[in-house]
């Protein structure tokens, strides 16, 4: 926000020459429209990793860091201008937050040569990196959130979960019927009986749903939910008093401003994860010191260690990595998007990587490649204390059932790169 | 001064009825079309195509479509998004079961099919009016997203729900998918705007127009002095419903390429299609030119303006551009219900007297 922002559009417009010797990170926000509550944090979180860079460090290799804002609201048409908008700025990699944009932005990125890294969202299949060559969704993607909640089940079932009654509630749109197919591969394998409940977007209203699960009686219920929806599921489960440890959400149903309205209610409630939650990592100390000591903050400033905002700023953390694998690989300190593209694909998450950068255990380890452009998508799950107002890890971040899901990843690529005549790469 | 018809004779009843009878008018048309024909496509960029002209041309079809129901008609329809769904997924069908048919068809038999839709959910407008069809449009609109939401066939059962347009040449030249041209894409745009223009503003010129001018201003007189409200009201839901296919069609396959139909053709598709009638103004056809134009050139003038040369926060100016939108409404509701045409008008009209106004 407080970052400079320059006349992009109107650059873009007189097709001026080249950027100026600095980093571009487009950050296509929405801190408005009925998914603000889960952008603003996000939002927040990616500027502050950059501006951290930038004051503390001197941007990423020698070279400053600039992060772009530009208003989506969650609007397809917004993404789009703001996409046009930004692209002729020497924009490094885009992270649109929305799996509809990122639907839009698939194959306009590939044509356009710039990378495009969807953390935890967007297309399953373009873990696929033989067809997708321009899209990254590592650490893990929806597929892997749908099997690790139904491996979460098995482990507190002790392994055994047939004819059990699984409630799924999403969101009615290409986001929430992401996890169906899994989730009817899953079924059939485990024996257990899936019921599937739409919510239409925004989600405010659930009654009908609700009503619904308190006649079947599911044992458990999932949630795909973003927005306003999730703190109306979370209300309706505690109105008809569904046992919340039963109540798994996605890891976009697990943020803070989520559980809050629904007070002492939302006790015991579960979310999936990809990453860990909280406050207690030595990065804090740093952005504390360099980012909100000094003004510099993103937003209101008040957002700094909710689970959205540690998410927002992981997805900066790997996109400076990958900012840095490229300068490696490529021996230059001002990288092109077509080299991020190149670090993106060779980003190797280590453990010590990941402590020196100040967030030791924050996320899975994971090693990119041509052909796996979606890590090892190992899941979590953490739960909500409603008395101390906090998330913890309840179950550590666990492999997922890749067999049933590369296999529907190979079919959805495949019908992908038919529909577009696109020729596998990685040979 | 210039602009008068003072010595533009005209010795035939086609000269003197025609479009733009005074001279100047004449002129004028042909030199924006000749630019927007001869000119604009070799100075457009990626920019400008994506954030602006392709946006306002496919608005353009689908306010001239809704015109003619609302403003010509006077039948009032919130069901416009619903039918620019039904005009997306057609066009995806067709395009994605016959590949080797030109796109051009396809986006007109899209237009035919949102016609038939169109002609269907009018039937009740035979029976209610007013709000009550207002409502009934607006079940169509409910209906429809929820049907191509619900029935896989529609988006040939993927995962997602959500459509995307494959490439597909005219010429060969691409006009959809990711590698396409920004020329091409405002050219084709143009074409079916241009076409569609011509046409709507013929077609209410003519008979047809008229018994449906006769029906909005009020349809017991026209049913005794003989206007068929049966004929009047079907042919305008069936012509309305054809051009908002049209932009339906164009909207999926050449702006957007994928779309996901809750998310771009809700009720805010109806309600700003609607809004740019009523500011551009109700039964013209420049008016749906204008009210299209305000409504996509402003949150782009208002975001360049706020954000890249005044730095403010994205959200202020975001919020911002709504209140200024509603504001408008407001204010052309209060102080010109006949919307920017009548401005333009009255502007002639004065024009007209210029210099000397006695």
């Amino acid at each position: 926000m407080k970052m400079k922002l320059t006349t992009m559009a109107l650059t873009a417009l007189m097709a001026a020459g080249p950027a100026m010797a600095d980093l571009v990170f487009p950050s296509l926000s929405y801190r408005t429209g009925p998914f603000a509550a889960g952008g603003i944090p996000f939002a927040d979180g990616y500027a502050d990793y950059f501006t951290l860079l930038n004051e503390r460090d001197g941007g990423i290799g020698g070279v400053m860091t600039r992060v772009i804002e530009c208003e989506t609201a969650y609007n397809t048409e917004r993404g789009v201008e703001c996409y046009e908008a930004t692209k002729n700025e020497g924009s490094l990699v885009y992270q649109p937050l929305s799996t509809g944009i990122t639907y839009q932005l698939i194959p306009r990125t590939t044509a356009d040569n710039i990378p495009m890294h969807t953390l935890g969202y967007g297309r399953t299949s373009a873990k696929n990196g033989k067809v997708f060559s321009h899209t990254f969704n590592y650490p893990a993607n929806y597929w892997d959130g749908a099997s690790g909640a139904v491996n979460y089940l098995l482990e507190i079932n002790s392994n055994d979960i047939s004819g059990k009654k699984v409630a799924l509630v999403y969101h009615n749109s290409a986001y929430g019927k992401e996890p169906i197919p899994t989730l009817e591969a899953l079924a059939a394998k485990h024996g257990f009986e899936l019921l599937l409940l739409a919510v239409d977007s925004p989600g405010q209203e659930q009654k009908s749903q609700w009503l619904q699960i308190r006649q079947q009686r599911p044992d458990y219920v999932l949630m795909w939910g973003w927005g306003v929806m999730n703190q109306v599921a979370i209300q309706e489960a505690a109105n008809i008093r569904f046992p919340m440890e039963n109540f798994i959400g996605i890891w976009w149903s697990g943020g803070e401003h989520d559980v809050m309205p629904a007070g002492d209610g939302a006790n015991g409630y579960k979310a999936l994860t990809f990453h860990n939650v909280g406050s207690d990592f030595p990065i804090y100390e740093d952005i504390q010191k360099y980012v909100v000591a000094t003004g510099k903050a993103a937003g209101a400033g008040d957002q700094v260690g909710s689970v959205l905002y540690n998410r927002g700023m992981y997805a900066a953390m790997l996109a400076a990595e990958g900012a840095r694998e490229a300068q490696r690989i490529h021996g230059v300190a001002d990288i092109t998007p077509a080299m991020m593209r190149d670090g993106l694909e060779a980003l190797n998450m280590t453990e010590e990587r990941m402590a020196a950068l100040g967030l030791p255990n924050f996320g899975p380890t994971f090693t990119a490649t041509c052909e796996n452009h979606g890590g090892d998508g190992l899941v979590g799950v953490v739960q909500w204390d409603a008395t101390a107002k906090t998330w913890s890890l309840v179950s550590d971040f666990k492999s997922t059932d890749q067999d049933v899901i590369n296999a529907l990843i190979e079919a959805d690529s495949a019908a992908y790169a038919a529909e577009n005549n696109i020729a596998p790469r990685c040979n | 001064m210039f602009y008068r018809e003072a010595g533009d004779f005209k010795t035939s009843y086609v000269a003197d009825n025609q479009t733009f009878p005074i001279a100047f008018d004449r002129w004028r048309y042909y030199a924006v079309l000749a630019v927007a024909f001869l000119v604009v496509p070799f100075l457009v960029n990626d920019y400008w195509v994506n954030a602006i002209l392709v946006p306002f041309l496919i608005y353009s079809i689908a306010a001239i479509g809704l015109n003619i129901l609302t403003g010509y008609c006077g039948q009032v329809s919130l069901g416009t998004g619903g039918f620019m769904a039904v005009g997306a997924y057609a066009c995806y069908k067709l395009m994605t079961a016959f590949p080797d048919v030109n796109i051009i068809i396809h986006i007109i038999l899209s237009g035919g099919i949102t016609a038939m839709v169109g002609t269907l959910f009018g039937l009740p407008s035979l029976r209610i009016k007013g709000f009550y069809l207002a409502v009934a449009t607006l079940a169509a609109q409910f209906f429809l997203v929820w049907m191509f939401n619900k029935v896989s066939w529609f988006y040939n059962y993927s995962a997602s729900g959500q459509i995307s347009a494959p490439e597909r040449t005219v010429m060969g030249v691409a006009v959809t998918g990711p590698n396409v041209e920004p020329w091409a894409m405002y050219m084709i745009c143009l074409v079916f705007c241009f076409a569609c223009a011509v046409i709507a503003r013929n077609l209410t010129r003519g008979t047809l127009g008229r018994t449906w001018m006769a029906i909005r201003d009020m349809d017991i007189a026209a049913e005794i002095i003989g206007v068929n409200p049966l004929k009047a009201k079907l042919t305008a839901f069936a012509i309305s419903s054809f051009f908002v296919g049209i932009s339906g069609a164009l909207f999926f396959a050449v702006y957007l390429g994928a779309i996901e139909v809750g998310e771009v053709f809700g009720i805010q598709k109806s309600f700003i299609v609607l809004f740019m009638i009523i500011i551009g103004g109700l039964g013209s056809i420049f008016g749906s030119f204008a009210g299209a134009a305000l409504l996509v050139v402003l949150p782009v003038f208002l975001k360049l303006l706020g954000v890249d040369l005044l730095g403010w926060p994205t959200d202020i100016v975001a919020h911002f551009q709504l209140v200024i939108v509603g504001l408008l409404i407001i204010l052309f509701l209060i102080l010109e219900p006949h919307g920017m045409a009548q401005l333009w008008r009255v502007a002639k009209e004065k024009l007209r007297l210029w210099p000397f106004p006695h």
